[in-house]
């Protein structure tokens, strides 16, 4: 059989592949960027020495603890502290003084992975004077990773790329105040979690759990097809208060979406999106 | 190793080109030698370190009528562009002729990978793909040139003698073979004549 069929057939397969995971465990990655999924599929299939995708399927419909594998290969949890300093930097400029104005904040990160992400904003928080009256929500469809969000433990190899990060974005303090090191690991200082709840939330099957001043949503919305980012980018329209907030990754954008009009752009750059006081 | 397998007829729907060290000269070169008009879509990884402005696709579409941009997650790939992977993100083609980015584990120590954009661009567009690997100091983009030819796309590799570094085209040569190997005249005139 010449490739480009082979192409094809695997095509029909992922659809298939896809259905079974949904349908018998609720999992919903049908509209995820094709091509990344093809991607993590096939390197499983061929790590694992399957024949082909069907094999797989089969694989995961009759064997649960299979699936805990796939969730992995297909949810990316890739991340960092400060990942990108100067959107930091342009929160602390741009964000900070409208969230002043408020008497309380709710923030609320989507897809926070292993909360690294979640603990860099809750210092710029508590540096700003504000994490005290803050409400932040902290939410991944994946339990490992939620875990280890809660335990707040990292590796101390990285944490000399985390402070020039740090630095980088503004921070203002010595960055070691902020956590306890161990022999190769650090924890992170327990007084930053006490307004953080993190829980488990979808946001393909999920809905609205709160109104929020403020939405954290980096490097998970590349990982949808655009119609999938664009029900997504309603939710986070239909959970913002009039005048919050919204972040998206780097390279992420409002453009494609139907719902761009929603917002005025307060950092084109750093993608920094407000929704309207309107409607 | 190397077969000299005759131009390829149909002008292909897109070019992938992936590089490495030495990488920001030649792709100098290759736009300031494309002819006017060049129409064929152009996905260019280039290995770049993680915090990098957006210099290169600036100095880039100062070579050329090409306009060359950095990649945004979505895009549809358009005639008369150029697009750039970002820093720190691997650059895919979905089957739809769009771009998807994602912050994936590195793949052959690089992000952007060159594979990564040879294996997914190759399965979007099939025979229809050509691919164009140059110098650089390591492996990434021999198995993405692999399934490119696989999938019967046409492989050109800067020939390695005339590469500032010659690793890259080297393992591309020795895992997938080549349908061409020039030096970057060679390449430069190759482009110009598709139509
Ligand atoms: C690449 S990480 C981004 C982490 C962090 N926001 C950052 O930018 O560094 C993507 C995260 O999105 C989560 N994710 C993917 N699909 C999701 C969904 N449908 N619902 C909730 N979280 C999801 C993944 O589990 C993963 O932790």
């Amino acid at each position: 059989m010449i490739n480009e069929e082979i192409n094809e057939i695997q095509n029909i397969e992922i659809r298939l592949f896809l259905e079974a995971l949904f349908q018998r465990y609720d999992y919903d990655f049908r509209n995820y960027s094709q091509a990344h999924i093809k991607r993590r599929i096939l390197h499983r299939m061929n790590l694992n020495n399957f024949k082909n995708i069907s094999e797989m399927q089969h694989r995961i419909l009759y064997d649960p603890s299979f699936v805990q594998q796939i969730l992995l290969d297909l949810s990316i949890n890739v991340t960092e502290m400060y990942r990108d300093p100067s959107f930091y930097a342009a929160v602390r400029k741009e964000v900070i003084p409208i969230l002043k104005t408020y008497p309380f904040i709710k923030t609320w990160h989507a897809g926070c992975s292993t909360g690294e992400e979640v603990y860099s904003m809750a210092i710029l928080m508590r540096e700003e004077g504000l994490l005290n009256r803050s409400q932040i929500y902290a939410t991944d469809f994946n339990h490992k990773v939620l875990k280890i969000a809660k335990e707040g433990i990292y590796p101390i190899d990285q944490i000399k790329d985390y402070t020039t990060n740090y630095q980088k974005s503004g921070g203002k303090e010595s960055f070691s105040s902020y956590y306890d090191a161990n022999y190769n690991s650090v924890i992170i200082d327990s007084s930053l979690k006490k307004n953080i709840v993190f829980a488990d939330h979808n946001l393909v099957t999920d809905s609205v759990f709160a109104e929020v001043n403020l939405i954290i949503c980096r490097n998970v919305l590349i990982y949808f097809n655009r119609e999938l980012q664009d029900k997504v980018i309603k939710l986070f329209l239909d959970s913002l208060a009039p005048g919050g907030i919204l972040c998206l990754g780097s390279k992420e954008n409002l453009q494609y979406s139907t719902h761009f009009e929603m917002f005025s752009v307060i950092d084109a750059h750093e993608k920094i999106y407000r929704k309207e006081y309107r409607h | 190793m190397i077969e000299q397998k005759s131009f390829p007829i149909y002008k292909p729907l897109a070019i992938v080109i992936g590089t490495s060290a030495g990488g920001v000269e030649a792709l100098t070169k290759i736009f300031i030698g494309l002819r006017a008009g060049f129409s064929i879509p152009i996905l260019v990884v280039q290995h770049i370190s993680p915090s990098s402005d957006s210099y290169l696709p600036k100095h880039l579409n100062r070579l050329t009528t090409v306009s060359v941009n950095e990649a945004i997650d979505k895009t549809s790939i358009e005639e008369f562009n150029a697009y750039l992977a970002p820093p720190n993100y691997h650059m895919l083609v979905e089957e739809d002729r769009t771009i998807s980015l994602t912050v994936d584990e590195k793949v052959s120590y690089a992000r952007p990978s060159i594979d990564v954009l040879f294996e997914t661009a190759s399965r979007a567009y099939g025979r229809n793909l050509l691919g164009v690997i140059m110098t650089g100091a390591n492996a990434d983009g021999a198995s993405g040139s692999k399934l490119l030819r696989e999938m019967g796309g046409f492989l050109v590799v800067q020939d390695p003698k005339s590469a500032h570094i010659s690793t890259m085209p080297e393992a591309a040569l020795q895992l997938a073979g080549a349908d061409y190997v020039t030096n970057l005249e060679g390449i430069i005139e190759f482009l110009n004549q598709l139509k």
